[in-house]
C-alpha cells in the first residue's frame, strides 16, 4: 500500500513544483513547454491513479475480512 | 477603445441570432423532457426519502458517476470564467485550473473511498452527518453544515451567470423591459426547479449525459477548427504573449502572465492545491460521490475523470484563441465584459447552427451543477439543521419533503441574487466560498483517518481559518476599481510570496487545531463519542455483513444509523 501512496503523491509534487516547468522551450507543435507538459500530466496522473487502484484491489484481495485493519 | 468602436461592436452582436437560438431552445426542450422522465431511471418504489430523492438510491455505477461528477464539477461558470480569466489576466489566473483538476484526483482517491464506506454503513447523506457520528458533537456538525450551505448558494447563482452570458450573446435579455429582459432565465430556472423537485438526483444524472456529450463535441470541434482560422497555435501563443506583456493603462503593470514568472510559482501552485483540497468539501461534490454504488466506483472514477481536465485545459486555451481572433466581448449594455468571450468567439467563428449547439452546451452545462448543488444544499439543510435542531423526530419522508421544498427555495434565492444584485457579488461570494470550504477539510478528512484531533480544537481552528480567510479576501483590492474582494491572492506570512489565501488560512487552521488538541488532551477534556468503528471505513457494498447491517437500518427511524445506540458493535449483529 505504501507504493500506491507514493504513486498518488508523485503528480502532486511534480505539479506543485512550478519553476521546473514554467518555461517556453522546448515547444511541441507550437505549444510552449509549460502547456504541453501539463497536458501530458493529465495522462500520467490518470495512469498512476489507475495503477494505485489496481494495487489497492490486490491488497484487499489478500486480506479480505480481517476486521479492524485499514488499507 | 474609442466609444464609436464600442457602439459598432455592440451593433454587430446585439441582433437576435435566430438559428442559434432555435437550436438552443430545441436542445433545452429535449433535456427538460429528459429531466421529467428521469424518475423512471433506475426506478425506486418511492422517492420519499433522502436516500432515493437526494442520492438516487446510491446505485450509480462507474459510467453514470463519471458523467454525473463530470457534469457536476465542470460547471457552466467554469466554462465561462476560466477562458475569460485566460483572455483577460493570463495563465496564473486561468491555467491553474489544469493542475488543480489533475492533483484533485489523487487527493480524492485517498479519502473519498473511506467517506463512501462509512456513509454507506451509517446512512450518512452529508459530511456534517459524518462529523456528527464521529464526535457526537452537534456544534461541530453545524459548523460544517452551515459552511457548506452558505458556500453553495452563490455557486448556484453563478450557474445563472453562465446561462446569462449565453443568452446575452444570443441576443436575448436585452432591452429595458424588466420582464422581457429576465424572462428567459426565469423560465429556464423554473423548469429546472420543477424537474429537480419531482425527480431528485436522477434528473441531473440523466441530463449530465446530454451535457457532457455536447461539451466534448463543442470543445473538440472548436480546438480542431478554430486555430486554423486564426493562423495556427504559433500565432495564438504569439498574440497571447503580446497581450499579456502589454501594459495595462489602469494599473500601469503588464496585463497578465504568459507563463508564471519568477515568484508567481507560489501563486500558481497554491491556487491549484488549495482549490483541489476544497472542491470535494462542497456538498454537491459529496452528493455526487455518495450516490455511487460502491467504494471502488469512486476510485475508478479518480482514474477516468481527468479526461475532463484535458478538455478544461483546451477550453482555457480558447481564451487565447479569442485573443488571436480579435474577439470583442461587448455586453448588451455596450460595456466590455470578459465573461462573454467564449460565447462571443463561438458566435463569431462558427456557423449559426453550431453556435446554437455550443450555446446549448454551456446553458445545459449550468443545469446539471445547479440541480445537484440545490439538492446538496437542501439535504444539508434538512439533515443537519431541520432534523438536528428543529424537528428531531422527523421521519425520512418528512426529511425528503423538506429537502424538496428547500431545493426550490435555494434556487429562488439564487435567481433573486442574480437578478437584483450586481453579479460581481456572486463572484465575490464564490471566491469566499472556496476559502470557507477549505476550512472544513481538517474536520472532515482528518477525522476520516484519525480521532487524534480534538473536536473543540477542530472547531476553533475552523473559526480562525474562516475569519482569517474572509478578512484576507476582503483586504485584497481590485487594482482597477479599488473595491474589496479583488482577488484570492495575498502575501503568505513568513514566505513573502503571493499565495492563495485559502491555503494560508488552512495552515493556520491546522496549527491551531493541533495545538489545542495537545492542550485539551492534557486536560483530559472528552473528545465526544464515536459511533463508527475501523471496519466502517473500508466496508464495501458487496460485503455480506454490510448487507445485513443495511437491512437492519432499513426499518428504523434514526438516520444516524445505530439501531441499538451502542457504538461500535455493528459487526457483532
Amino acid at each position: 500500500m505504501a507504493l500506491a501512496a507514493v504513486l498518488l503523491v508523485i503528480p502532486v509534487v511534480a505539479l506543485m513544483w512550478v519553476p521546473h516547468y514554467a518555461k517556453v522551450e522546448p515547444e511541441l507543435l507550437g505549444f510552449p513547454f509549460f502547456f504541453w507538459y501539463q497536458f501530458l500530466w493529465v495522462f500520467i496522473c490518470a495512469a498512476l491513479t489507475w495503477t494505485a487502484y489496481k494495487l489497492t484491489l490486490s491488497a484487499r484481495g489478500l486480506t479480505t475480512h480481517k476486521v479492524g485493519e485499514d488499507r | 477603445m474609442s466609444p464609436q468602436v464600442a457602439v459598432l461592436a455592440a451593433e454587430d452582436t446585439s441582433g437576435i441570432n435566430g438559428v442559434a437560438l432555435s437550436v438552443l431552445i430545441a436542445l433545452f426542450a429535449l433535456v427538460t423532457v429528459a429531466g421529467f422522465m428521469a424518475t423512471r431511471f433506475k426506478q425506486a418504489d418511492s422517492l420519499e426519502s433522502l436516500e432515493e430523492w437526494g442520492l438516487g438510491g446510491r446505485k450509480f455505477g462507474t459510467w453514470i458517476t463519471w458523467f454525473l461528477l463530470g457534469g457536476d464539477l465542470y460547471t457552466a461558470y467554469t466554462f465561462v470564467a476560466v477562458p475569460a480569466a485566460m483572455f483577460a489576466l493570463g495563465s496564473v489566473a486561468g491555467f491553474f485550473a489544469v493542475p488543480y483538476t489533475i492533483v484533485l484526483y489523487p487527493i480524492i482517491f485517498i479519502f473519498m473511498a473511506r467517506l463512501w464506506s462509512v456513509s454507506h454503513r451509517h446512512g450518512y447523506v452529508t459530511t456534517a452527518d459524518f462529523v456528527r457520528g464521529r464526535y457526537d458533537d452537534r456544534g461541530l456538525s453545524l459548523a460544517v453544515a452551515v459552511t457548506g450551505f452558505v458556500a453553495t448558494m452563490p455557486y448556484i447563482a453563478l450557474q445563472l451567470v453562465g446561462i446569462q452570458a449565453v443568452l446575452e450573446v444570443a441576443g436575448l435579455g436585452g432591452g429595458d423591459n424588466i420582464v422581457a429582459k429576465d424572462a428567459p432565465l426565469f423560465i429556464a430556472f423554473a423548469l429546472l426547479a420543477a424537474y429537480t423537485y419531482s425527480s431528485g438526483l436522477r434528473a441531473p444524472a440523466v441530463i449530465a449525459f446530454v451535457k457532457d456529450i455536447l461539451i466534448y463535441l463543442v470543445i473538440i470541434v472548436a480546438i480542431v477548427y478554430l486555430p486554423g482560422q486564426v493562423g495556427g497555435w504559433e500565432a495564438i501563443f504569439g498574440a497571447a504573449e503580446d497581450k499579456m506583456a502589454a501594459t495595462n493603462e489602469a494599473t500601469g503593470k503588464p496585463n497578465g502572465a504568459f507563463i508564471p514568472g519568477t515568484g508567481q510559482g507560489w501563486a500558481y501552485a497554491t491556487l491549484a492545491l488549495g482549490s483541489a483540497l476544497a472542491l470535494f468539501m462542497y456538498p454537491h461534490s459529496i452528493t455526487a460521490s455518495l450516490s455511487s454504488s460502491s467504494r471502488n466506483t469512486i476510485r475508478r472514477n479518480a482514474a477516468i475523470l481527468p479526461a475532463y481536465s484535458f478538455v478544461l485545459g483546451l477550453l482555457a486555451l480558447l481564451g487565447w484563441v479569442a485573443i488571436a481572433a480579435g474577439t470583442q466581448p461587448i455586453g448588451l449594455d455596450g460595456e466590455p465584459n470578459a465573461q462573454l468571450v467564449i460565447p462571443q468567439l463561438f458566435e463569431d467563428m462558427f456557423p449559426a447552427w453550431f453556435a446554437g449547439v455550443a450555446f446549448a452546451a454551456i446553458a445545459i452545462g449550468a443545469l446539471v451543477p445547479a440541480a445537484i448543488m440545490s439538492i446538496a444544499a437542501a439535504n444539508t439543510f434538512s439533515r443537519n439543521i431541520y432534523k438536528e435542531w428543529l424537528k428531531k423526530d422527523a421521519t425520512p419522508a418528512q426529511e425528503a419533503k423538506v429537502s424538496k421544498l428547500m431545493s426550490l427555495l435555494v434556487k429562488a434565492f439564487a435567481l433573486i441574487f442574480v437578478l437584483t444584485l450586481d453579479k460581481q457579488n456572486a463572484i465575490n461570494f464564490q471566491l469566499l466560498g472556496g476559502i470557507w470550504m477549505l476550512q472544513t477539510f481538517p474536520v472532515i478528512v482528518f477525522s476520516l483517518f484519525t480521532r487524534w484531533f480534538h473536536r473543540h480544537g477542530l472547531l476553533v481552528g475552523w473559526a480562525v481559518g474562516m475569519v482569517y480567510g474572509t478578512v484576507g479576501a476582503y483586504n485584497v483590492k481590485n487594482p482597477v476599481t479599488g473595491k474589496a474582494f479583488g482577488g484570492s491572492l495575498d502575501n503568505i506570512p513568513g514566505i513573502g510570496e503571493m499565495g492563495y489565501i485559502a491555503l494560508t488560512a488552512f495552515v493556520i487552521n491546522v496549527v491551531i487545531a493541533a495545538a489545542l488538541t495537545v492542550a485539551l488532551n492534557a486536560l483530559k477534556v472528552s473528545n465526544g463519542r464515536d459511533e463508527t468503528i475501523p471496519f466502517d471505513y473500508f466496508a464495501d457494498a458487496d460485503d455480506p455483513r454490510v448487507q445485513k447491517d443495511l437491512a437492519d437500518h432499513a426499518h428504523h427511524g434514526d438516520p444516524y444509523g445505530d439501531p441499538d445506540d451502542i457504538p461500535g458493535n455493528a459487526p457483532a449483529r
